[in-house]
């Protein structure tokens, strides 16, 4: 009784410190001891388990526990935060296969479904499907971002038929499951199909459109666990599972509304959309280049300049040239603000993390809304890799593809410098207007070479 | 699991999904990364029930799954909560008075 107690009494505190965990994340500087509360309760969690009466032997339990923080620990200290995308998306595939595994374990200790009522079977049936589509989707994510498989769109005729097929064969499995529970081929069966499609489900997706489907995966896998709480009785896992559940959900949402996309659009476009985006083209038109020399007088002295990150800073790790070139800015009395679009990256956040890296100091990070109104008073706009996310023909054009979707308003500035690798289009193979208006200039070459010819230029200023 | 059992499961399932959605509408965009690496760590809360599976010696499958299972959530627990900490640690509000080429102490 006293036993059972002190499991159930860990559990809550352990729920209620996760929750002020979280809401600590309003806010940069109570962000810190909050997440430190939610570690504790995550230390409490597991010795109230420990006291749990089933387990009698400790072994396997110390040695999962050694060999998960001897990886663990390099994960989260080593990790350079330009690796963050395809660490967040491994880490997705460890959390679901660790539910999954749980599934896969209690059905068997089950008799294989012998001793499995239908409600529980429901359960685990949610925690092994949602749980097998999120290691593969995540694993297909990872290894996308990780740039082993191409970042493009991987496609093949049929693909969303195939796709579609194999999660309607998953829920169907689950279904006749439900239904009759001494099934093992039909659990195993649909644990393969679940693994499958988590694959079908990812390939297509292409680099743009990853903070969408990383948030989609860390929602899948808050879900896993959820279900992993219903099917061994667990409000813990429960109250953990709702809150990550809920979490990605909400990023993916606030992901696809920045894009201006459906779920549906992001998860099954990927069909000859390059190609199908009319679009304006560039015949015609002629961009501006600038020199190294000239742009850095443009910006020596300014009063006030925004500068807009995008993928190409990540790629090219210039946020730490960036910072050095904003300080040379300031001292010479001139404000720098970056201006931070919520789909800027592969993963939601992606470039406040970078900046915060190279010490800007947070409150110079301005959100879209925020910082809309302030580019037609800025003296100089300062575009470092960033393309769909400052294309005007998201406002005007509707037959562009990315008609609609919420922009940057770089084109009200009345000076743009565009740093860019070469002439080619974006990802999602748009030209962009941006560059060939007359306030703007286009400075080539990589983000961080030009960077740092800017930062010794503006140094002789 | 009986049927008021699962009614008590969803209970819990939708008043925390309502808690959970109240809190994350409030997190800023500034720190969505971190985010998402806090909800990771704590959804391998799973880790609990990994943990059962390993030790209560049912059967050797059990046991091997459990182990894994334990493996991997106590990856995402310590790398999970470590490389929050290290991203939270980065943000720093900027320094009022003091010459920006400084590096603003924290």
């Amino acid at each position: 009784m006293t036993r059972e107690f002190l499991i159930q009494a860990s559990y809550l505190a352990s729920s209620v410190l996760f929750i002020l965990g979280l809401r600590s994340l309003t806010h940069p500087d109570s962000a810190r001891r909050g997440m430190q509360l939610a570690a504790l309760g995550m230390l409490i969690a597991v010795v109230g388990t420990l006291l749990h009466r089933e387990i009698v032997d400790y072994r396997w339990i110390l040695a999962g526990l050694a060999l998960g923080s001897l990886i663990g620990y390099p994960m989260g200290m080593w990790v350079p935060m330009t690796a963050m995308p395809q660490r967040i998306a491994i880490s997705h595939m460890f959390g679901a296969l660790a539910a999954t595994l749980v599934g896969v374990a209690e059905f068997y200790d089950l008799g294989s479904g012998a001793g499995v009522g239908h409600a529980q079977m429901a359960a685990l049936g949610f925690e092994v499907l949602f749980g097998s589509l999120t290691i593969t989707g995540s694993l297909m994510a990872f290894l996308k971002l990780q740039e082993v498989l191409p970042g493009a769109p991987i496609t093949f005729r049929g693909q969303n038929l195939a796709s579609l097929a194999l999660f309607a064969s998953g829920l169907g499995l689950l279904a006749w499951l439900v239904a009759s529970p001494v099934h093992p081929g039909a659990f195993y069966g649909m644990l393969a199909v679940g693994l499958a499609f988590g694959v079908s489900l990812v390939l297509p997706i292409g680099g743009a459109d990853m903070p969408v489907v990383i948030s989609l995966l860390n929602s899948y896998a808050g879900l896993a666990s959820a279900a992993t709480g219903f099917a061994i009785g667990n409000n813990v896992l429960i109250i953990a599972g709702a809150l990550d559940g809920a979490s990605g959900f909400i990023l993916s949402i606030v992901m696809s509304k920045a894009m201006n996309r459906s779920f549906a659009n992001v998860l099954f476009g990927a069909f000859g959309s390059p190609q199908a985006s009319a679009g304006r083209t560039s015949e015609g038109l002629a961009v501006r280049a600038v020199t190294p020399e000239d742009a850095a007088i443009q910006l020596a002295y300014a009063r006030k300049v925004i500068v807009v990150p995008g993928y190409g800073m990540a790629v090219s790790q210039a946020q730490h040239q960036l910072r050095e070139l904003a300080a040379l800015i300031e001292r010479n009395g001139g404000e720098v603000i970056y201006a931070i679009h919520p789909v800027a990256g592969r993963m939601p956040g992606h470039m406040n993390v970078l900046l915060a890296e190279a010490n800007v100091p947070y409150d110079k990070l301005r959100e879209m809304e925020d910082v809309n109104p302030e580019f037609a008073s800025a003296d100089a706009v300062l575009v470092i890799g960033a393309n769909d996310v400052v294309n005007p023909a998201a406002k005007h054009d509707r037959a562009s593809p990315i008609y609609g979707m919420p922009i940057l308003d770089v084109d009200q500035a009345k000076n743009v410098i565009v740093m860019k690798r070469s002439m080619s289009p974006g990802f999602a193979g748009i030209e962009n207007e941006l560059f060939y208006m007359p306030a703007t200039s286009m400075l080539f070459g990589d983000a961080k070479q030009s960077l740092q010819k800017l930062i010794a230029q503006v140094k002789q200023a | 699991m009986t049927s008021s059992a699962l009614v008590q499961s969803l209970y819990v399932f939708a008043l925390a999904g309502f808690v959970g959605f109240l809190v994350i509408t409030r997190v800023p965009a500034l720190l969505h990364t971190p985010l998402m690496s806090a909800t990771n760590a704590i959804s391998a809360i799973s880790l609990v029930g990994s943990l059962v599976a390993a030790g209560a010696d049912r059967s050797r499958v059990a046991t091997l799954l459990g182990f894994v299972a334990v493996t991997s959530a106590t990856i995402n627990v310590v790398g999970g909560f470590l490389i929050t900490d290290r991203m939270l640690r980065m943000f720093h509000r900027g320094p009022r008075a003091q010459p920006a080429d400084e590096e603003p102490k924290k």
